[in-house]
């Protein structure tokens, strides 16, 4: 179902835990769905030995397909109009992840009513990892 | 070249879909689907990025027969490519898509992609950022565009740190 414009207001906040525990095998699969092979994301030896970073990390794209799920759980199914996010951290094998949607605005535009949402997902140190913005049409 | 034709097909939007942590049946069960608004299989919001697999070009996958620059024998197959002087990699920036509806599987959809804009920062820690815009419209095939994707990509002159 569905968001509601006369159930919300300006200002609130619903949040959806994403992940408590990432793994590598997650990170893998999301390579072999969407076709992003980088070895930066499922190779340890080449992560760590040749490009120098500490161990695998997420695609960015993990990530924000992973916060999709809490804006669609929001908003209701095939409702969003637009979904952007910049990746601000990068996400590690291990880490737990939170998403979270506000309510920017509620208007109107051509006779159907829009939500906009600030969108953010954080670590279980609390450090962003994805910020962006999401606009769906929802119900009256 | 990007792909030119990207068949939307639901066993790839059921990998997708569990890939990215989604249960929401719309993902994966036609049945449960019909009873839904949209009426059908839907693609989740960020699927669109998987037509990289029709990508005949895409630099990110393995090619049958040529060298692969992650590990095997070695810790990479070949010289890993650099556009920095110790290390520096390009990395994903930001993502935005405008969905003008949603997708289905049986449809194909063809994309054209084209650059956007480039600009440069200074980096905290990566040193210089160059950032580059590339933008993919897919297309249904009335001709209508129904999902508009920005990719910004950004390259470093290091290797950037996680603290």
């Amino acid at each position: 179902m569905a968001l509601q414009a006369s159930k919300i207001q300006v200002g609130d906040t619903h949040t959806q835990k994403l992940t408590d525990d990432l793994s590598r095998t997650q990170i893998v699969q999301y390579a072999g769905a969407s076709g992003d092979y980088n070895p930066l994301h499922s190779d340890e030896i080449f992560t760590t030995k040749v490009a120098g970073y500490p161990t695998v990390f997420a695609h960015g794209m993990l990530t924000m397909g992973m916060t999709g799920r809490m804006v669609t759980d929001y908003v209701g199914d095939g409702r969003l109009t637009a979904y952007g996010v910049r990746f601000t951290r990068q996400v590690w094998p291990g880490d737990a992840l939170t998403a979270t949607a506000t309510v920017d605005a509620v208007r109107e535009e051509d006779g159907q009513t829009l939500v906009d949402l600030s969108v953010s997902t954080v670590n279980q140190d609390g450090d962003v990892v994805v910020m962006g913005k999401a606009t769906a049409k929802i119900d009256p | 070249m990007a792909a030119k034709k990207f068949p939307i097909e639901a066993g790839h939007i059921m990998m997708f879909a569990r890939a990215v942590g989604d249960p929401n049946p719309i993902y994966h069960d036609a049945d449960a689907a019909a009873d839904t608004e949209p009426g059908d299989v839907i693609a989740p919001p960020t699927f669109y990025q998987s037509s990289a697999q029709y990508d005949p070009d895409y630099f990110l996958r393995p090619k049958i027969g040529e060298p692969w620059f992650g590990s095997g024998k070695n810790p990479t197959g070949v010289p890993p490519k650099r556009t920095g002087g110790d290390g520096g990699t390009g990395l994903h920036a930001e993502q935005r898509f405008e969905y003008f509806r949603h997708v289905s599987p049986g449809e194909t959809l063809t994309i054209k992609t084209r650059p956007g804009n480039t600009w440069e920062r200074q980096g905290k820690r990566g040193g210089k950022l160059t950032f580059s815009e590339n933008i993919t419209e897919y297309f249904d095939e009335s001709g209508e565009l129904v999902v508009r994707a920005t990719g910004v990509g950004v390259r470093t002159e290091k290797v950037v740190e996680s603290d």
